[in-house]
């Protein structure tokens, strides 16, 4: 069975062909890559700075939690469809699992 | 060119955000669809100065650009190429160098990657080296399968590109099935288009409407057996579609470029419209040259378009297509571009095609890129 990409305890981790930064003349985050460049909507921005292989996705979640009004459910939900479409789209990898102790 | 158009993908907000800088059009190759000057050799002697290309850089990251190719020409025929490179890294750029692969030694790779460079766009013509060869006019092809393996070998992300036209479009098959199993991730199949050189050899140059859609079909296969692991790009031929390209997404509005000479320019090919005034940065500020230059505004935005595209549906589209062939095919660049089937002037595309179609004629030999093939001075007595 193969496990799901954005299953709660992967360490989701930006592609290596792909650079993510602060960009002042854009006001935001955006995403460089070979042939194009994407200027990210800040909760996208917020994600993709913690998918860095050290955050969990259970991790990250509880983070912007933490740091974002609105209901607990919404943040959750709103994330995992967020990493679905990244990695979908290549920006991220799964990054290793958690290994169980 | 931004090829995403996604949700997410910037407007340029009057930010110049894709830089190309021509280093130099000094070129070890003789390629019949070269998209420079047919008088690329007067600009040997007067390209910018290692420390006038920093300017520029400087210049235009203030400006906002973000995207950033080195081009040419040959970009590695310029011996400072690693010292642009890394000055631009630092200056927060996404650095693509775009290639023939010739010139292109360990040495330098290892110098390029140390600079900082992220991506390599090499250009590869056919997957047999006598035909590559023939077609560059050189001894080229050897030389490009090993910048292609020792690129991938140093980690960089790379785009293989390969001009398309009759001579190699039925290479699409065995090219994809050959960068599959380098583990190229992408590919870009740029069906050429008529300017310069290519437009002196389009009648040789110009596939048959059915080649084009069989290679689409071979490109399409592959994409559904390939799935994710290569991105294919195919670049669709404006000629065939009855529709025009967004060219450059618009004069002035996300595009800048600097010929060797440091004229700015809003596409590689603008040179060719005659009555504008390209100006370098040696005698103007970036800034101004791209916001209040009367060449950068002559075409921008949606104001100056003719009919039939002033009440068309489809203007924020497209912007009435490409200034530089609407010159080049009905002698006014303020036209519609002549690829689009409501111009006007639409039969001259579809002539080209229908000659391309014929079976039964003469073919003639390509021209070569050389000096002196061409003479331009008549025109400028």
């Amino acid at each position: 069975m193969t496990i799901p990409l954005t299953a709660t305890d992967r360490r989701p981790q930006l592609s290596p062909h792909f650079m993510f930064r602060w960009e002042a003349s854009q006001d935001a985050y955006i995403l460089l890559y070979p042939e194009g460049l994407i200027k990210l909507n800040p909760s996208a921005g917020e994600i993709l700075k913690r998918c860095d292989g050290q955050h969990t996705v259970a991790e990250l979640i509880a983070e912007l939690q933490a740091a974002f009004p609105g209901p607990a459910d919404d943040i959750d939900q709103g994330v995992r469809a967020f990493l679905d479409v990244a990695t979908d789209k290549g920006w991220l990898h799964a990054g290793e699992l958690v290994k169980k102790s | 060119m931004p090829k995403d158009s996604n949700g997410l993908t910037l407007d340029g907000q009057g930010k110049p955000l894709w830089l190309s800088l021509e280093l130099t059009y000094r070129c070890p190759l003789k390629c019949s669809w070269c998209n420079n000057p047919l008088d690329f050799d007067d600009y040997a002697a007067r390209e910018l100065s290692t420390e006038e290309w920093k300017r520029v850089l400087r210049e235009s990251r203030e400006l906002g650009a973000l995207q950033l190719g080195f081009t040419g020409g040959e970009p590695l025929q310029r011996t400072d190429l690693e010292e642009l490179v890394s000055y631009a890294n630092e200056l927060g750029f996404y650095t693509n160098l775009i290639t023939s692969g010739i010139g292109l030694t360990e040495e330098r790779l290892v110098a390029l990657k140390a600079a900082g460079l992220k991506q390599i766009q090499l250009s590869l013509q056919a997957t047999e080296a006598a035909v590559t060869d023939a077609l560059v006019g050189a001894t080229a092809h050897e030389r490009k399968l090993d910048a292609a393996r020792r690129i991938k070998a140093h980690g960089f992300p790379m785009v293989l590109n390969m001009p398309v036209f009759r001579q190699n479009i039925g290479m699409t098959d065995a090219m994809i099935a050959w960068a599959a199993e380098l583990g190229i991730e992408y590919i870009e199949f740029a069906n050429i288009q008529y300017y310069n050189w290519a437009l002196m050899n389009r009648d040789e140059l110009m596939p048959t409407l059915d080649q084009v859609r069989e290679a689409e079909q071979v490109v399409q296969r592959w994409r559904d057996k390939l799935g994710k692991k290569m991105t294919i790009y195919f670049v669709i031929p404006d000629y065939y579609e009855g529709r025009p390209k967004a060219c450059m997404n618009g004069w002035g509005a996300i595009h800048l470029t600097i010929a060797p000479d440091g004229v700015a320019m809003p596409c590689q090919e603008a040179r060719v419209i005659p009555g504008l005034e390209f100006e370098s940065v040696r005698d103007k500020p970036l800034a101004w040259l791209w916001h209040e230059s009367p060449l950068f505004r002559k075409y921008r935005g949606l104001d100056w378009l003719p009919e039939p595209c002033v009440s068309c549906d489809e203007k924020e589209k497209d912007f009435g297509g490409c200034r530089c062939q609407a010159f080049l095919l009905t002698g006014d660049a303020s036209n519609t571009d002549p690829a689009c089937g409501r111009s006007p002037h639409h039969a001259r595309v579809r002539e080209a095609v229908d000659t391309a179609a014929r079976p039964l004629r003469f073919r003639k030999p390509l021209f070569k890129r050389a000096a002196g093939t061409v003479t331009t001075a008549f025109l400028e007595d």
